[in-house]
């Protein structure tokens, strides 16, 4: 049995706990709705940018000369994965949803004796795959500094991807982030990105025949040149969803745990009222049976 | 006053403008083109410039950099890498993109056997240094 000091010292540090989850969950929120407003900002480019290339796909997609980053090395044997995770933790599963979708990939993949790499952004991430997917392990992005991510991260992030496929690194890569549905719901997606693929469903085409586009210059060298800027668009709608799927776990997290906290100074209160009760009754049997005692 | 159509330009992280105009000026990456009403439907790759559309209140001008524009039967699209509006900029961000250019170029020529690259990137240079000369900048050394 505890001591009553000790009951209250302990409703005193809930108190404080549940003063910071507040503090965070409200932060959280805050930055949330920037983190929408961010993602809602680049769905514009993204859309268009895929439709365009959607198109161009099409139409060059078939031919022997199509550039490899659409149509693949021609083999599927090395797997890259680019894990993109948090660089800070106390926001519920999401990290762990990640890493454990990459994680699963990673096992089939080498289940079916293909060659995996990991490549991770965001330092929890790091810390996960670290744990027992060391060997596949080459390298991280650190975007610890990052305050806000700007398409310039996701412009570095897509050059060292896209280096390691020019030296022939790897022949499939994808990317695994969370998709960002709503504030309790994010669901951990994986996405290939090179070979490129673009899902034109969806999208209706009813609106009468395709129009027919000149290219200037061809429609070759648009490909080759729009192909790696669509990696890095891919990556930076990736990191927004991410961004806001991270803030709207965080959220409800801290929601929980401010709740549970609530409800843990509720039970601890009883208790202590019970104690002081009890020890108030026994302070007087101990006065009424001393007096009777003289 | 011609007749208007609509003109985006969208940069990854914000939508720049979308207004009605009644002519675009476009810096293609062969060369610039002007779209008016019922251009025929055309996509082509941007170089660094300057973007100019017209529309019935005066004309808004845009520092473009890397993307491409879709010309369509409705309006014209810009998807441009890196945009912003003329007014906000500086010779610090001009600088900056300079800088970048110069040594992406200097990157290049470190690969002596293939000349390609090494051309585009001194294209990419000149073109960012022409953009200075468009809107009274120069690059400090």
């Amino acid at each position: 049995m505890p001591s009553l000091k000790d009951l209250k010292n302990r409703i005193a540090t809930v108190k404080s706990t549940r003063k910071i989850t507040k503090a965070m969950q409200m932060v959280a929120a805050a930055k949330l709705r920037r983190a929408q407003e961010a993602a809602e900002m680049s769905r514009p480019y993204a859309e268009r940018f895929n439709a365009v290339m959607a198109q161009l796909a099409k139409s060059v997609g078939d031919s022997d000369n199509a550039p490899k980053l659409l149509a693949g090395t021609g083999k599927d044997d090395v797997h890259l994965l680019i894990v993109m995770t948090a660089e800070r933790g106390l926001c519920g599963g999401f990290n762990a949803n990640i890493a454990k979708l990459a994680k699963k990939r990673a096992d089939e993949l080498a289940g079916a004796g293909k060659t995996v790499k990991i490549l991770t952004v965001g330092k929890k991430g790091r810390d996960s795959m670290k744990r027992g997917y060391s060997e596949h392990f080459i390298d991280h992005v650190d975007l610890t500094d990052v305050k806000r991510v700007g398409y310039e991260d996701a412009q570095g992030i897509a050059k060292n991807v896209l280096d390691r496929f020019d030296a022939g690194e790897f022949d499939v890569a994808t990317i695994f982030f969370s998709e960002f549905q709503n504030v309790v719901t994010q669901i951990p997606t994986a996405t290939q990105i090179i070979p490129a693929s673009f899902d034109t469903e969806g999208k209706d085409e009813q609106d009468g025949a395709p129009t027919l586009y000149e290219y200037e210059p061809s429609e070759e060298e648009i490909l080759a040149d729009l192909l790696p800027r669509g990696v890095a668009t891919q990556i930076f709608s990736a990191l927004l969803e991410n961004a806001a799927s991270e803030q709207g776990a965080r959220m409800s997290a801290m929601d929980n745990a401010t709740r549970n906290a609530g409800d843990m100074i509720e039970d601890l209160t009883i208790e202590y009222n019970r104690s002081r009760q009890a020890v108030i009754t026994n302070e007087l049997i101990e006065i009424i049976s001393g007096a009777e005692a003289l | 006053m011609a007749e208007a159509f609509t003109f985006d330009l969208v940069s990854p992280e914000r939508r720049l403008a979308q207004l009605e105009v009644s002519e675009v000026q476009i810096p293609g990456a062969d060369g610039d083109m002007t779209a008016m009403p019922d251009h025929a439907p055309t996509i082509t790759t941007l170089r660094p410039g300057l973007l100019r559309a017209v529309h019935s209140g005066g004309t808004e001008e845009y520092i473009v950099s890397g993307g491409f524009a879709e010309i369509g039967s409705v309006g014209v699209t810009v998807l441009a890498e890196q945009a912003l509006p003329r007014r906000e900029m500086s010779q610090e961000i001009y600088d900056g993109m300079v800088a970048e250019a110069r040594r992406a170029h200097e990157k290049a020529r470190e690969f002596h056997n293939e000349p390609g690259p090494v051309d585009d990137a001194a294209k990419l240079l000149s073109d960012m240094v022409a953009i200075g000369g468009h809107i009274g900048l120069t690059p400090s050394q």
